[in-house]
Parts: structure tokens; C-alpha cells; sequence
């Protein structure tokens, strides 16, 4: 039988607790704190989650209160007059839903290889950019077909002003759609570095969770579109 | 240094003070039957803000004054009671002081805008546009006709698109620049804007309102005093915004009476 | 072992010019070119401000060389009724977002929180970087609207719609003048989300070995809050410009009513609400405000406690009470709108959480006071803005009783007096609070002290100044006096004419007492005695470090901390003050844990 070796990926191991005295570089002061002077050493944990990880969270807010924005913009238009058109969504859009959560599983695969392999777990992560690759396509299919579904309507004459609750549609599925077009983006460059320099842990983690979140959002709004146009 | 400024900040507060105390500048003349509520609501809350900027400037002066000059090797005092105290006493006294002002506020506001118009309310219909407001009387039918938006024209003299040809009840609508009420009596003011946000305030009646494109709302007040005030807008609407205004009468009711019959000869 | 600090700094020591003081990635240079950006806004906000003031007080007088700006607007250089609008619209919305947004948040915060947490740089120094540039464009995009087409919009800095959503036929600037304003705000609230997501992060996540948060000083927690407040506001002040946008270019119906008719045409829109506009506003508007004064409630906090050589009464006590303004700012937002046609019953639930917020704004006055009893105060220009600061802010929030009641607000809304109100509590407080910060960290900031003398004649021309110019503004709210008003001509606002031309006057006068801090701000620059690391005798990590600190803040030992941030007058230390970086054991100040 035989046995092909992989070239180990370019991949940074997971950080490892520093019990020791101040070592050189900041960061260590994070959720739980080294008290050097009398300080209890059981509730120690001298490091911090890499900035990424806490950023994407902080990110991740800023945009749920955009989309809450636009939400509640909805809701008070759809009350303030009776002019409110309802429509049937493109049915393309629920192929799209499959299309995105589908992406998902693909980078969710892809990154449970690599942490395994950060984690020490395996000694090899079996080609991690494939499943990505795999990821970027159903992400791209995803924005083609949401563009798809903009073409459909705007073919029947359903332009962003022929009603307000066009003009909903429109405004939230371009900018889901210009926000998925970020994730793609962060896509890319975790490729990249797995390819051309190194990838970390935070990066990847971060870059997936941005994903999976779109996926969460375009549900959601799938959810409120339907109830609302 | 220190000092001069203590000085300063007890003189810019007393200096303040000055013309609230000795009513330079005052609300106008209340003339509406809510208005004393507003009064005096605006009077507890003077005298309680006032005391609050007193006492304040005058501690913030006075420990600038008492501690900017410390002896060599003096100690550093805690205030007695320490934040605790501080705590619990901006608890107490703004939370009671916030609490009085919040319960007797909204009964203020409360009886002025939680009570329906009376049955023989004068109802009377308002434009604004910019910039001008224009008043509208039902006439002897006591009925508004409807307002058509396309039929609205600057040079036929149609401010609020009224059709008299085709709607009856518009027929006997009577249209004014100008806003008389009789005295004493309530009056159900119907608000609409022709174009965009303004607002409709008399001070002398404790009146104050935005008109809101696509939402007509309604007020109802009584004005008791005779005379002759203004009414300005005050949002934002355009370049002629501060040149935005009315003149609001008010007569007694024979006055009133025979004004109406003089508008609507001239209908 | 892992060197971790490769994830902190991304970015080595930048050699050429551009790198270094153009697209740089260091946050100090960040943080000085936000103050750059926010001094170059406060003198086109304040000429402006001056323009109108003139105008004002002398409807008809001619300011030299106005054509020059707009020869429409300004023809025989007397402005016209409608370009004194736009200058009001400009001299709003650069005042908020260009210098009381930029310069005690974006620029200190830049320059200070990484420092104040003791980490090298912000996590994301390319973020940071693109934070200030967008900004920076957004700040260009909102000037470009003085020269092009009819000029700037003239709506106010609220842009209440329809007015601003209906286009040119608004009047002028409310065509493409709109178009440029919500761009700009939109770009605006990008490059401030950037900057938000970089602050809250740097406090959670760069800290220093010892820094728990209870560590950090009161600046860097204003800081921290303010950016939370930040990230949630402008997220939703951005949704809101892409709506107006489209109700400009695309013709969608957001916030345009129905059957609105001007010059006798009606408009092609239906059924928008004009009420949208003003929810979507507020609810970013009223923390808005709240992000141009908590840095300042930090930043006074910070210079007063150095200069009071004690610690404050309460560290945690002024942390809760920030922290609940922030919380309370998103809860109150409806007060804006008691005559706005909103139902009577929500007035009343946004008047309670209103008369709350006194109660932690008082604590912290409180706070303030109680701990300058049996302090050693310090006088200095930078402690005299601090406590011009609290002046200000206890006059300035007393008028807030008035306004948060909705009865009698139906009589102030409006008005001057809540022109005074916000410009005293919030506009010129904060503006204290940069003052104060400037003279405090100028040493820091550039290696060299501001003139001292200099800075004492600029403080006592601008305190007495400013209140000379707001206090009126209450009595003439009071009297009934109308604000966005180019000219009086109402029976009875006619009689307050020479109060406005007396604070015309005094704005004037305090507006070019200004150009003190400028020249001191300069010339002190570049020919100011040499700074010592520590000349105020501070305890915080920015006190530890090289003055002005290296291009890793603290060269090659990251700090460790072993103390509260305001270890003062310790009983039993061997100094006056003992650093948060001294690991002298202290035996009469039980640390935070």
C-alpha cells in the first residue's frame, strides 16, 4: 500500500501558557490577570486570547446592531403607512440558503483539520486548502445567485423604488451580500497564507467564525423577508 | 491664582443667577387654562436646578479656596462619610428630587395631552408650508372637505387643494392666513403639513408642536385671554424658516362671530 | 518558548517619511494626527460660528471677503438667509463629529490607551491606520459641499427628513449638499467603527502582565466605554445615511411621506415615515453626545487626581457611574422628540430614564468634589480646564431638570436654552476636557512643555469667556427665543436683539483667544523647554515610559504592574507617589483585585 507524506502545512501551533516571569510583548494582562504580588497562582492564566479572536466578536456586534438598524427601519415603515407591497420571494434565494450552509460545513471541515493538527491531535492536517477552496466556490455561488435573484426581480420590473418593501429587499440582501463579499475576502487571505507564509490559530478561527456568522444573518434575514414581504 | 479663581466661579454663579431671580427674561404671559400647570411645574423644577447650581459652584469654589494652598507635609483628608456617603446622598437627594420632578412633570403633562378635546370643541384646521401657516374653518356645516394634494395652487389662492366645485362640504370651508379663536373657548386644532416637518408654538398659550408630513395630529387647547400673539415655527424647514409665522387672535365671542361672517364673504 | 510578541506589533520602526508620518501604523502618530485633523475642524467650525454670530447681532453687516467663500451665498458679503443655514449645518455636524468625536476619543484615546494598558500598539495597526484615513476623507467630503453646486446642505446637523430627503426642491443644498453630508457620515462611521473595534480590544486583550481592569486609569475606561458606546451608535447612524442616500439617488420612499406638495408639484414619493429618520437618529444621537463628554469625565478624572495628589474618593464608584450614563444614553434618546408628534405616553417613558441619568452624572460631580476636600491641590493650567471642566459640566446638566420633563419642554424645546444647554454640557465641557488633556500630555506627546503662562491667560479668557456667551443663551430659551433663526423678526424676539449682540461680542473675543492655544500649541512645539519623563509626578504607564515614548512604547521591558493607578500620598511609601510600575509593597493601600 502506499503511503503519500504530506507537506506539513505552514501552520502555527497553538500559544502556549507562559507561567514564567514578564516576558517580552504585551497582551498578557487578558481576562484573567497576573497578580505578581500576592497573587493567588490557581486562578492564573498568563495569556490572553489572541486580539483576533476578541475582535471578530466586536466586529460581529457592530454588525448585528447595523442589521437590527435596518431591521427596526422595517418595522416602523411597514406600520407608518398602508402602502406596503407584499411579494413573493425569488425561489432561488432558498437554493442560495442551501448553497451558504453548505459553505459552512466545508470551512467547519476544514478548520477542525487544521486545529487538530495546531492542537498537536495529528501530526498532519491532509490538505487544508481544499476544503477552503471548496468553501470560496459555494461562496461565490452563493453572491451569484443572490445577484441572480436581483436580475429575476428587476426583469419583472421590481425596481428598488417600485415599493418600500422592495426597496427593504434590496437594501438588506446587498448589504448581506457586500458582507459575505468581506468574508470572501478574509477567505482569500487565510489561503494565502497557508500557502505563502504562516496561518495562525486566531486568524482561521476568526476568519470561520465571520463565516458562520454570515450564514446565521442571511437566515435570519431569510426569516424576516419572508414573514415581512 | 487659586483663589481669584474661586472668586470668579462664586461671581459667574451668582451673576447667572442674577436675572433668573429677578425675572429679566421671563416666559411670556401665561393665557392657555393648562399653562399654570406647566408654570409651576417649570417653577419647582427652576428652584431645584437652581439650588443644585448654587450649591455646586459654591463647594467647587470653596474647596479650590481652602485646599489649593496645602502646608508642607499636610495630610490628605478624607471627606467624611467618603464615597459612600456621596453615593448614597445623590441617591437620595437627586433620586428623590428627579423622582417629585417625574411624577409631578407627568401629571402635568398628563392633563394636557392624556385628555380627549371637548365634544363642543372649535375645530379648526391648520397648514403648514413653507412658509406660511394657513387656518381652516368648517363652516355652518360644520364639516372639513377633503384636501386634494394635486388640486393645491399658490396662484388660485387654493392653499390647501380644497375641490368646491365637486365636494359639498367644502363649499362652506372657510380659509384664513390668519388664526382667530374665541376667547374661553376650547379649540381642537387639527394639524397638517403640506410639504414638510414644522412646528406650530405660541409660548403665550403653552402651545408646541411639530407638524408631521403624513401623520395628522391634534391638540386642543383655551386660550383666556384676549389679544394678539404670534405663532412662529420652529423646525427646521427651509431658507424662510425664521420668517415663518401667524398672527393667532383672540376675541371675545361676538368679535369672533362676526369675523367668521366677515371671512366668509370673502370666500 | 513562543515569542508573543509577534502578534502585538506588526510593524517594525518605519524609516521613510511617508511610513513614518503620512500612512503610518503607530497609534501615537495616529492619535496626533487625529488632533490634527480635530484643530484644523475647531477653526472651521469656530470662523463659522463666528460668521453666524455676526450676523446674528447685525443682520445686515458685511464681513469682509465672505463673497470669496460663496458669492451666492454671501453676495455684498452679507449672507443670505439660507447660507447662514448651511454654515449652521457646518459648523454642527464639523463640530460634533470632526472635533468632539475626533480629538478626546479618536486622538487621546490613540495616543494613550495602548500606553495607559501598557501594550505596544493597537491589535490591528492597519485598521487603525484606515481609521483615521477614512475619517480623514470623510472630513473632505463634508468641506467639498461648500464648492460644489448650491453648497452645503442647510438642513441642521440632525437632517430631519422629509427636508432632507426630498431633494433640491427642498431649497438649497438639499440636493446633492444632502448627498455629500450622509456620505460623509456614513465614511465617517466606518473609520469610527475601525477605531472602536481597535479600542475595545486593546483594553480587553493588550494589557500588560498585573493591568486587571480595575488597574486601569480613568481615562482608559471613558476610553473603553466611550468606544462601546461607539461601535453600537455609529452602527447605526451608518444604516440610517445609506437610507437617505437612497431616498436622494434612487427615489425609494424611507422617510418621504405621501402627497407632499411643493411649489405646488407633489412629490413622487408615498408613504415614507417621517418619524423613521428621527428614531434612527437619536437612538445614534443621544449616545452621540454621550461619546464627546465620558472621554472628558476620564481625561478630568486623570489630571485632576495627579494634580489633587490623591487618589478619588471611589475608583470603581466613577467606573459604574460612566458606565451607566453608557447604558443609559441608548435608553433616553426619545427626549429629543417630545414635540415631535410621538405618542404622549412614550414621552413619559423616556422622561423617567432621562431624570436618571442625574443621578450617576451627579455622583461623579460628587465624587469630584468630595475628593477635592482635604486634597493638596495643584494649580496649573491643566488642573484649572479640569476644574473649569466641572464648572461647566454642573451648569451645563442642571439645565437637563428643565428638558428632560416633557411638559416643560413644550415651552424650551427649540430654543436657545437648549442651544446653552448642550453647547455648556457637553460642546464646551468637552472641549475643557481637551484642554486639559492637551496641556497634561503635551510633554508626553511632543518631549517639550507648553508655556505655562501662555496657557493661564487662555484659560481665564475662555472661562469666563464661554460662560458669557452660554449663559444668555438660557434666559433668551427661556424668553422664547427661537434658535436656527438667521434674523428676529417676531414682535417678541425683536426686544432680545442687544443679548445677542452682546454674546456676539463675547464669542468673538473668547473665539480669538483662542489663537493663544494655537500659538502656545506651536511654538512650544518646536521651541518649548524639554520635558521630563514624568513632570506632573503621575503614576500611570504613560509616566513610566521615555518622554516622548519609543516606537514600542516602552522600549525593551514591557512594564509589569504592581499597583492602582493612583497610588497618592500612600501613608508609609517612601515617595509621594508611587508608580504603578514600583513594586514597592504597600501596606496602607490594599490594591484593587
Amino acid at each position: 500500500m502506499a503511503t503519500t507524506v504530506h507537506e506539513p502545512p505552514k501552520i502555527e501551533p497553538d500559544r502556549q501558557p507562559n507561567h514564567g516571569l514578564p516576558s517580552r510583548g504585551s497582551g498578557n494582562g487578558g481576562w484573567r490577570n497576573l497578580v505578581p504580588v500576592g497573587g493567588d497562582l490557581r486562578r492564573l492564566k498568563d495569556y490572553s486570547p489572541p486580539p483576533a479572536s476578541t475582535g471578530i466578536w466586536v466586529g460581529l456586534a457592530a454588525i448585528t446592531m447595523s442589521f437590527a438598524a435596518f431591521t427596526s427601519a422595517l418595522i416602523v415603515r411597514q406600520g407608518a403607512a398602508s402602502d406596503w407591497r407584499h411579494f413573493t420571494l425569488p425561489s432561488v434565494l432558498y437554493l442560495n440558503t442551501l448553497v451558504i450552509i453548505a459553505s459552512s460545513i466545508a470551512l467547519e471541515i476544514a478548520r477542525r483539520r487544521i486545529a487538530a493538527f495546531m492542537g498537536g491531535i495529528k501530526d498532519q492536517a491532509a490538505s487544508p486548502a481544499r476544503w477552503l477552496y471548496v468553501t470560496l466556490f459555494l461562496g461565490l455561488l452563493f453572491v451569484a445567485g443572490q445577484t441572480f435573484a436581483w436580475l429575476q426581480l428587476r426583469s419583472q420590473g421590481f425596481g428598488l423604488a417600485t415599493n418600500v418593501s422592495y426597496s427593504f429587499f434590496y437594501v438588506l440582501t446587498v448589504a448581506h451580500a457586500l458582507h459575505v463579499l468581506g468574508g470572501l475576502g478574509g477567505l482569500v487571505r487565510v489561503i494565502g497564507k497557508l500557502k505563502h507564509s504562516t496561518l495562525r490559530r486566531s486568524t482561521l478561527d476568526a476568519t470561520s467564525r465571520y463565516w458562520h456568522f454570515m450564514g446565521v444573518l442571511w437566515l435570519y434575514l431569510l426569516l424576516l423577508l419572508w414573514m415581512k414581504l | 491664582m487659586a483663589k481669584i479663581f474661586a472668586v470668579t466661579i462664586v461671581l459667574i454663579a451668582i451673576g447667572s443667577a442674577i436675572p433668573i431671580l429677578m425675572h429679566t427674561w421671563d416666559m411670556p404671559q401665561d393665557i392657555s387654562t393648562h399653562g399654570h400647570l406647566i408654570d409651576e411645574q417649570y417653577a419647582d423644577t427652576m428652584a431645584e436646578a437652581g439650588i443644585s447650581f448654587l450649591v455646586s459652584q459654591f463647594l467647587l469654589a470653596f474647596f479650590i479656596w481652602k485646599f489649593s494652598s496645602p502646608k508642607p507635609g499636610a495630610k490628605i483628608k478624607s471627606f467624611p462619610g467618603g464615597a459612600a456617603g456621596l453615593v448614597i446622598a445623590a441617591f437620595l437627594l437627586v433620586g428623590t428630587e428627579v423622582l417629585a420632578l417625574g411624577v409631578f412633570g407627568a401629571k402635568a403633562w398628563a392633563s394636557v395631552y392624556f385628555t380627549p378635546p371637548a365634544a363642543n370643541a372649535l375645530p379648526i384646521q391648520v397648514q403648514a408650508g413653507q412658509f406660511a401657516f394657513y387656518f381652516r374653518y368648517p363652516g355652518p356645516d360644520g364639516t372639513f372637505g377633503p384636501l386634494h394634494a394635486d388640486q393645491i395652487s399658490e396662484a388660485n389662492a387654493n392653499f390647501f387643494g380644497l375641490d368646491t366645485t365637486h365636494d359639498q362640504d367644502s363649499k362652506d370651508d372657510i380659509v384664513s392666513a390668519e388664526m382667530a379663536i374665541p376667547v374661553n373657548r376650547e379649540v381642537h386644532l387639527l394639524m397638517h403639513s403640506k410639504d414638510l416637518g414644522h412646528s406650530f408654538y405660541v409660548p403665550e398659550l403653552r402651545v408646541h408642536q411639530d407638524f408631521v408630513p403624513g401623520l395628522d395630529l391634534s391638540i386642543h387647547f383655551t386660550a383666556t385671554k384676549v389679544g394678539k400673539y404670534e405663532i412662529v415655527c420652529t423646525q427646521l424647514c427651509g431658507l424662510g424658516h425664521y420668517n415663518m409665522k401667524a398672527y393667532l387672535e383672540v376675541k371675545s365671542q361676538e368679535d369672533f362671530d362676526s369675523w367668521i361672517k366677515q371671512q366668509a364673504a370673502l370666500q | 518558548m513562543h515569542d508573543t510578541s509577534a502578534h502585538a506589533v506588526h510593524h517594525g520602526v518605519p524609516t521613510s517619511f511617508i511610513r513614518k508620518h503620512v500612512f503610518s501604523l503607530d497609534h501615537k502618530v495616529i492619535g496626533k494626527q487625529y488632533y490634527a485633523l480635530a484643530l484644523v475642524a475647531v477653526v472651521v467650525g469656530m470662523v463659522l460660528s463666528w460668521i453666524m454670530r455676526i450676523h446674528l447681532g447685525w443682520n445686515n453687516f458685511a464681513i469682509p471677503g465672505l463673497h470669496l467663500l460663496s458669492s451666492t451665498g454671501a453676495p455684498g458679503n452679507v449672507l443670505t438667509p439660507e447660507y447662514y443655514l448651511q454654515l449652521m449645518t457646518m459648523h454642527g455636524t464639523i463640530m460634533v463629529f470632526f472635533v468632539l468625536t475626533t480629538a478626546p476619543f479618536a486622538a487621546f484615546g490613540n495616543f494613550f490607551l495602548p500606553i495607559q494598558v501598557g501594550a505596544e500598539d493597537m491589535p490591528f495597526p492597519h485598521f487603525n491606520m484606515m481609521s483615521f484615513w477614512i475619517t480623514f476623507v470623510a472630513f473632505l467630503v463634508l468641506v467639498s459641499s461648500f464648492f460644489v453646486g448650491d453648497g452645503p446642505t442647510l438642513g441642521g446637523w440632525t437632517q430631519y427628513a422629509p427636508l432632507s430627503a426630498v431633494g433640491a426642491v427642498a431649497g438649497p443644498g438639499q440636493g446633492l449638499g444632502v448627498v455629500l453630508w450622509a456620505s460623509s457620515i456614513g465614511i465617517f462611521c466606518i473609520g469610527q467603527l475601525l477605531g472602536a473595534l481597535n479600542f475595545i480590544t486593546t483594553t480587553l486583550d493588550m494589557r500588560t502582565k498585573g493591568m486587571s481592569l480595575m488597574r486601569l486609569p480613568l481615562s482608559a475606561w471613558a476610553w473603553f466605554i466611550t468606544s462601546i458606546m461607539g461601535l453600537t451608535a455609529f452602527a447605526v447612524l451608518m444604516p440610517a445615511c445609506i437610507l437617505l442616500i437612497l431616498d436622494h439617488v434612487a427615489g425609494t420612499s424611507f422617510f418621504v411621506a405621501s402627497n407632499l406638495v411643493i411649489n405646488d408639484q407633489v412629490l413622487p414619493h408615498s408613504g415614507g415615515s417621517t418619524l423613521l429618520w428621527q428614531h434612527l437618529f437619536w437612538f445614534f444621537g443621544h449616545p452621540e453626545v454621550y461619546i464627546a463628554i465620558v472621554p472628558g469625565l476620564g481625561i478630568v478624572s486623570h489630571v485632576l487626581i495627579t494634580n489633587m495628589r490623591r487618589p478619588l474618593l471611589s475608583h470603581r464608584v466613577i467606573i459604574y457611574s460612566m458606565g451607566s450614563l453608557a447604558v443609559l444614553s441608548y435608553m433616553v434618546y426619545g427626549h429629543h422628540m417630545f414635540v415631535s408628534g410621538m405618542n404622549p405616553y412614550s414621552s413619559l417613558a423616556f422622561s423617567f430614564p432621562t431624570l436618571v441619568i442625574t443621578i450617576p452624572s451627579t455622583i461623579v460631580v460628587l465624587i469630584w468634589l468630595g475628593s477635592l476636600y482635604g486634597s493638596k491641590l495643584r494649580i496649573n493650567t491643566a488642573s484649572l480646564f479640569a476644574l473649569g471642566f466641572i464648572s461647566m459640566f454642573i451648569s451645563g446638566g442642571v439645565s437637563g431638570f428643565f428638558l428632560a420633563q416633557p411638559s416643560i419642554d413644550i415651552m424650551l424645546h427649540a430654543t436657545y436654552f437648549v442651544v446653552g444647554h448642550f453647547h455648556l454640557v457637553m460642546a464646551v465641557a468637552a472641549i475643557f476636557g481637551i484642554f486639559s488633556g492637551t496641556y497634561f500630555w503635551f510633554p508626553k506627546m511632543t518631549g517639550r512643555m507648553m508655556n505655562e503662562t501662555l496657557g493661564r491667560i487662555h484659560f481665564w479668557l475662555s472661562f469666563v469667556g464661554t460662560y458669557c456667551i452660554f449663559m444668555p443663551f438660557h434666559y433668551l430659551g427661556i424668553a422664547g427665543n427661537v434658535r436656527r433663526y438667521q434674523a428676529f423678526t417676531d414682535d417678541y424676539l425683536i426686544p432680545l436683539i442687544p443679548v445677542h449682540k452682546f454674546i456676539t461680542i463675547a464669542a468673538l473675543l473668547t473665539g480669538l483667544a483662542q489663537f493663544i492655544f494655537i500659538y502656545n500649541l506651536i511654538h512650544s512645539r518646536f521651541k518649548g523647554a524639554l520635558a521630563p519623563d514624568n513632570p506632573w509626578e503621575g503614576t500611570s504607564l504613560e509616566w513610566s515610559t521615555a518622554t516622548p515614548p519609543p516606537h514600542n512604547n516602552f522600549g525593551d521591558k514591557m512594564p509589569v504592574v504592581y499597583h492602582d493607578p493612583y497610588q497618592y500620598s500612600v501613608e508609609g511609601a517612601s515617595t509621594d507617589y508611587v508608580m504603578q510600575t514600583s513594586p514597592e509593597q504597600l501596606k496602607n493601600a490594599p490594591d484593587e483585585k
